[in-house]
């Protein structure tokens, strides 16, 4: 293992090198900004070239086997191309090189063939032991469901300290709007920053457990050195056991349609006692937000509340306008929307319709899906008077 | 030299229509010279339209937030960019080659099918309109990636069945010309053209065939669900009624990663025959390659899941795939050994072809080690759909493949046109090339160990240098296939240059430069007597 | 080259210049055009698709018809026979990994999927899934999202086994053919061959009656879940090559009836021949995975 230390050594003092070759070449480039722009602690740095700092036992151990795999690869690379420079400056015409004759040893064919195989096997050992422990999820302390949406996450606390908190986490709608402005603010959290960020405390073991709603996802996290894909109608699972309080960021790992660079993933790590604070906090909350299913809304009322659902869940596709793009169909003038038949309209929310395209927003409270259609059948140019209550949806639901 | 030469003249027996001028020559071609051609020029043109594709994607990267297109348009552009280069610039091109070379090689007066030969090129016409014609379709073009992952395929507009016709086409298309060339390869060698004395370029192919049927079938196979879980109601992939996306996947990848070897297996053929010219010594370990390349082709079909490291397998499965994964460093290192030691001891000079062909070893490799990396399950759980594994798949397809084409290219081109290119020109063109290319890919290394995911339009803005470098990188790689278009393509097919003598490389081997540059319209009618080593012929 | 002796058989013919790769190439453009229009509901999408597939039909024609005639000129000496032996042989290879695909589809769902979809962590999402294959048993619901409508499977009895007893019997009465052309009773050859044609297309009726008793009795479609969709994919594309394969066999006995083949060479009929026992091979893995498993 020494020597295997001394590489790991060589590797970082390999890495500062090159860290600093790159910040030169940073330097001379500078784009607009980049400048301007700060490392993000828990996120990428300016011009990063390397693994994000390791925050679990596994990270930590990847990042290592990187080292030893790019160390091993630099040494093979040098000297197999070491050989070939060497031949290509000394074997050449123009030196008066005379051509050999030889075409053929079976005693180096088997060298090669052997000493490459050993390397391998060399390779392989320490990964396998790394791999072992990255998929034993079992014996967590908290187990939390990430739910892949288009384009947001869900999270629900299954289990542990917090069970029943349950949340969704969206990218700040004014990143949205500066990436579409062309021109975004030089900001160091851009495109990472989320409403909701998912919060656990420090040095338990938290598994997570993946699902999507609609197409597949991938919940990754580089700082923990996890990334798994978040698949309909199935659930996966991985785990990390954070040994550092502090905010860690990801993205979504697999392409999810048109918003799959807008949905990130905001970790908070607190310590134990700030977690259990925070639970409590969200249990208040919870508890004061619940809805009443029960309750008969006025029809100003409705359209508020569902003019905040429109946005925070539809606008994305269909637009502010309600006029949808491309191939979203419009909501406004739309024929289900304006029709006196409500159940209709409720039932393309509950179970989604073109294969996924409009997905299903039956993860929604009885109140939204109520609230928001509510808002569209009597917005732009709907003006049908028309009132779903809560009561109506949880009767679809059935 | 009876044998060789096209009879034209002082033979009378020629039929007017052996001899076909204008549009029916190309339209109508049964010619494997003409039909060469027709692919070479179809997948230069493929490449230059997955190139501005490519470059769409780069412009749109050079700073963050949105400039060029819209985050729709951009999933747009890089499914389109990798479907065009995989299946409309490398693998046409490929088998442009074979169709040349490998009648030229084997002593072979054609392919063995001369028709359905045509029909493999003709097929891709229909295909390309479709896939490209798929951008002006409803809701665009397919925006689900190259890798057409469900249920994300669910939700395209009309424009996903066009590709996949298209794709069903292709496959046809590459099912009859593995065919022709494996029976060409089997049944038309000239007599004493041993397969273990015929050139490794036509080993490499007749391997890639057999990898090209067994699994494009399969290919077709997984987007057929596709097509039917879209419109025929059926749940291949539908969690809901018991399917599974993982499916999807695991049939795609079983022909996926045979598929990037179909993409290089022609490609050391080509190195393999270049090398030894310039060295001026034989091949080392002839038989070795063709057992490397048989090993490649063998593993290529147990390690497709590694593609899969982050869906979630179990234990066993991440451990078997990673193994098998690795194993396949043996035999592609005995090639690159096998290279150098032929390089090693000789008398090297330096042409073009000889450039690109150093080049392609050096660069491959280095993309050929991030792949070993990539293939280690647990740095792989970081580095999955990050520009690590974009960095890994243009070094050893844009570095390898199309290197090996250009190589290809500038080592028979005289053979093809009659003209030899410029060696000024052509170093322009590899140097050129050879910077840019680690200017554009290089850093996406960085980009990925810092987590960038893949198939962003948009990204945090610490990775906004790596991105303007390589933005400005790509553009300098596409202006040097322009140049490499318009001043060495085009000057050699108006027949510009000086003329090629017969044999241009004095060290080259191979019945290929027993006929006269430009080749004849016929060669080989009847089969030529050959020297013991089947490199010459003798009557 | 080809033509060039004329009433000798050249080395290896190798045809001139030909309109009908082009021309079919243009047919399936209008295929793939007409079909991709169709599926997304425009009717007539339709047309165009029978359009191209008829535009393409006739120029195969063409080009069989001139393949023939070269044949049957004596332009194909033994080594274009053999050329001809080894594409068929890979052709059925490529066919044969076709299968590959939705073999593998069957067995994933059967081994993989729906036992997940059912077990102790995905509870978490299907509560109610009992997985149970084919999901027809008590207490079991079809789907997990309980998309499906109930149905009944296909069992072995008695449809599929009389298809497999047809196939097996129409590959005898081919080897028989076989036989007798060979030892040149072309009179007893032809009778065969159209046994078998028949026996090809007796099977595709009591598929095609199979079929018509799953829907409408058993209440088994092409969208009852991950069963239906395997079920008839796989026999589909089956009952599809051996409508191929009866065509094949059809041309075959068309054209011994018009004296082609010799009792030495006769590739084209052998071709067809191999390509009927492959589809018969597959019927065989089908009924044991498909029927009885
Ligand atoms: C020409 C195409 C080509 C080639 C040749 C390869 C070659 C290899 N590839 Fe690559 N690969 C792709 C094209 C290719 N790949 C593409 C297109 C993708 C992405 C697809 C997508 O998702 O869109 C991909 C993705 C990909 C992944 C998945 C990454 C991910 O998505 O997470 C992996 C993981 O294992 C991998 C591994 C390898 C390995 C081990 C090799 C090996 O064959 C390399 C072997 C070569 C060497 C190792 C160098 C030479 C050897 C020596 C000098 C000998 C001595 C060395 C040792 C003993 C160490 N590739
Ligand atoms: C098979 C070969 C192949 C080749 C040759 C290339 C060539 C190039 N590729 Fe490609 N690439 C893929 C295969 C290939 N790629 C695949 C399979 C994917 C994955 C797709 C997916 O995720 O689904 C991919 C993805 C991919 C991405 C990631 C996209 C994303 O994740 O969103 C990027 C980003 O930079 C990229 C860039 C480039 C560039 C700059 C080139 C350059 O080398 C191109 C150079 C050529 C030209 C530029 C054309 C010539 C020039 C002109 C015609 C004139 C115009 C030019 C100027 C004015 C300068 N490619
Ligand atoms: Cu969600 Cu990408
Ligand atoms: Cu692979």
């Amino acid at each position: 293992m020494k020597t295997i230390n001394a590489l790991s050594n060589a590797a970082s003092a390999l890495r500062r090198q090159a860290m600093a070759t790159g910040l030169g070449l940073a330097a001379t480039l500078y784009t607009t900004a980049a400048l301007a722009v700060n490392d993000l602690p828990g996120g990428p740095a300016v011009n990063q070239l390397d693994l994000h700092p390791p925050v679990t036992r596994i990270a930590a151990e990847q990042q290592w086997l990187h080292y030893f795999m790019l160390v091993i690869c630099m040494v093979i690379f040098v000297a197999v191309f070491g050989v070939m420079f060497y031949s290509i400056f000394k074997h050449r015409r123009s030196k008066g090189a005379k051509p050999a004759n030889f075409h053929e040893s079976t005693t180096v064919e088997i060298i090669w063939t052997v000493v490459p195989f050993f390397i391998v096997i060399l390779m392989a050992l320490p990964a396998t032991k790394v791999v072992v422990a990255m998929k034993d999820t079992t014996n967590a302390d908290l187990t939390i469901k990430a739910t892949g949406y288009q384009w947001k996450w869900g999270y629900d606390y299954l289990k542990g300290e917090g069970e029943g908190i349950a949340f969704v986490s969206t990218l700040d709608t004014s990143h949205r709007l500066m990436s579409d402005s062309g021109k975004p603010e030089p900001t160091d959290d851009y495109l990472l920053k989320v409403d909701n960020p998912l919060v656990v405390p420090v040095d338990k073991k938290v598994r997570i457990i993946t699902t999507a709603n609609d197409v597949i996802h991938a919940f990754m996290v580089p700082a923990f050195g996890i990334k798994q894909d978040a698949i309909p109608g199935f659930v996966r699972d991985t785990w990390f056991r954070a040994e550092k309080t502090g905010d860690f960021y990801g993205q979504c790992a697999e392409l999810c349609g048109k918003e799959h660079a807008y949905m990130p993933i905001h970790v908070k790590v607190l310590s134990q006692a700030d977690y259990a604070v925070w639970v409590e906090g969200e249990k208040k909350k919870l508890a004061a937000k619940a809805d009443d299913p029960a309750k008969v809304w006025e029809l100003p009322e409705l359209v508020a509340r569902g003019e905040k659902v429109y946005a925070a869940n539809c606008a994305a596709c269909h637009q502010a306008s309600g006029k949808g793009a491309g191939a979203i169909k419009p909501i406004d003038g739309a024929a289900v929307v304006l029709d006196a038949d409500k159940t209709k309209q409720i039932a393309i929310l509950l179970n989604g319709q073109n294969n996924g395209a409009m997905p299903a927003w039956k993860h929604l409270s009885d109140t939204e899906i109520a609230a928001v259609i509510t808002y569209t059948k009597n917005h732009w140019s709907n003006a049908t008077g028309q009132i779903v209550q809560p009561a109506d949806v949880l009767a679809a639901r059935k | 030299m009876s044998a060789v030469l096209d009879h034209h003249g002082d033979h009378a027996h020629d039929h007017a229509h052996d001899h076909p001028h204008g549009w029916r020559r190309w339209l109508f071609a049964t010619n494997h010279k003409d039909i060469g051609t027709l692919y070479l020029l179809f997948s230069l043109t493929m490449l230059m339209i997955g190139g501005v594709l490519a470059l769409g994607i780069r412009a749109e990267l050079f700073q963050p937030g949105l400039q060029v297109v819209n985050p729709e348009l951009f999933n747009q552009l890089t499914t389109m960019h990798g479907l065009i280069m995989v299946f409309g610039a490398i693998m046409p091109a490929f088998v442009g080659f074979a169709n040349w070379m490998i009648p030229l090689q084997v002593g072979a007066a054609d392919m063995a099918f001369a028709r359905m030969n045509n029909f493999s090129f003709w097929l891709l016409i229909p295909a390309a309109l479709m896939l490209v014609g798929s951008f002006f379709m409803p809701g665009g073009a397919p925006a689900a990636g190259w890798t057409l992952y469900a249920p994300l395929t669910l939700q395209m507009g009309p424009s996903m069945d066009a590709g996949i016709f298209a794709m069903h086409i292709m496959g046809a298309s590459s099912i009859m010309g593995s065919i022709n060339i494996i029976v060409t390869i089997l049944n038309m060698r000239a007599p004493g053209m041993t397969l273990m004395k015929m050139p490794l370029f036509c080993w490499t192919w007749l391997i890639t065939a057999y990898l090209l049927i067994a699994v494009m079938p399969v290919l077709a196979g997984a987007i057929t669900m596709t097509l039917t879980d879209r419109h025929f109601g059926t749940s291949f992939f539908n969690p809901a009624g018991g399917g599974d996306p993982v499916m999807y996947q695991h049939i795609f990848w079983f022909f996926g990663h045979p598929e990037v070897y179909i993409m290089i297996l022609p490609a050391f053929g080509i190195v393999s025959a270049i090398i030894p010219a310039f060295a001026r010594k034989r091949l080392f370990g002839y038989t070795s390659m063709v057992y490397a390349t048989s090993s490649i082709a063998i593993l290529s079909f147990i390690v497709w899941a590694h593609h899969m490291f982050t869906t979630g397998m179990p234990v066993t499965g991440q451990l078997f795939f990673m193994y098998a994964t690795m194993l396949i460093a043996i035999p592609t290192g005995v090639k690159v050994f096998n290279w150098i030691a032929t390089m090693w001891r000789g008398s090297m000079t330096f042409e073009t072809p000889m450039l690109f062909a150093v080049g392609f070893i050096f660069v491959f490799t280095m993309g050929g080690f991030t792949g070993l990396i990539l293939a280690v399950a647990p740095v792989d759980i970081q580095l999955q759909d990050t520009y690590y594994v974009v960095a890994h798949f243009h070094y050893v397809l844009v570095a390898g493949s199309l290197y090996a084409m250009f190589a290809g290219y500038y080592y028979w081109s005289p053979k093809w046109t009659g003209v030899m290119y410029s060696e000024t020109r052509g170093k322009i063109h590899f140097w050129g090339s050879l910077i840019f290319f680690n200017v554009t890919f290089f850093p996406m290394h960085f980009l990925g160990l810092a987590g960038m995911p893949r198939r962003y339009a948009d990204y945090p803005m610490q990775f906004a240098d790596f991105n303007a470098l390589a933005t400005v990188g790509a553009f300098g790689f596409g202006l040097m296939q322009v140049y490499f278009l318009f001043f060495i393509v085009i000057p050699a097919m108006r027949g510009k240059g000086e003329p090629a003598p017969q044999k241009p490389w004095e060290a080259a081997e191979g019945l290929e430069w027993e006929v006269p540059s430009p080749a004849p319209f016929h060669t080989f009618e009847t089969p030529p007597k050959l020297n013991a080593s089947a490199t010459k012929i003798i009557g | 080259m080809s033509a060039a002796t004329h009433g000798q058989t050249p080395y290896y013919f190798v045809p001139g210049p030909s309109r009908h790769p082009i021309m079919a190439a243009i047919g399936l453009l209008f295929v793939i055009f007409g079909a991709g229009q169709w599926v997304n509901g425009h009717g007539w999408g339709a047309y165009v698709l029978l359009f191209g597939l008829l535009w393409w039909a006739f120029v195969l024609q063409q080009w069989f018809r001139q393949a023939i005639g070269e044949s049957e000129g004596g332009q194909y000496s033994d080594r274009i026979d053999v050329s001809f032996r080894w594409s068929m042989s890979w052709f059925i290879f490529s066919e044969v990994m076709f299968f590959a695909a939705f073999f593998g589809a069957l067995y994933w769902t059967r081994v993989h999927s729906v036992p997940n979809l059912g077990d102790l962590e995905n509870a978490l999402l299907w509560p109610d899934f009992k997985a149970v294959w084919p999901s027809v048993a008590a207490g079991a619901t079809a789907s997990p999202a309980g998309i499906v409508e109930p149905f009944t499977t296909m069992g072995p009895f008695w449809l599929p086994t009389i298809n497999t007893a047809l196939l097996l019997t129409s590959g005898v009465t081919l080897t028989i053919a076989h036989h007798a052309l060979r030892e040149n009773h072309r009179g007893k050859t032809i009778a065969f061959m159209w046994l078998t044609v028949l026996l090809g297309l007796t099977f595709l009726f009591v598929q095609g009656y199979e079929y018509h008793h799953a829907y409408t009795e058993l209440n088994l479609k092409l969208s009852s879940g991950v069963f239906g969709s395997t079920f008839f994919m796989l026999t589909g594309f089956h009952g599809f090559h051996v409508f191929v394969g009866m065509l094949m066999l059809l041309f075959i006995t068309i054209r011994l009836m018009k004296g082609h083949f010799t009792p030495e060479r006769h590739f084209g009929f052998e071709g067809a021949a191999w390509y009927w026992h492959f589809v018969d091979v597959v019927w065989l893995g089908l009924y044991v995975v498909v029927y009885w498993m």
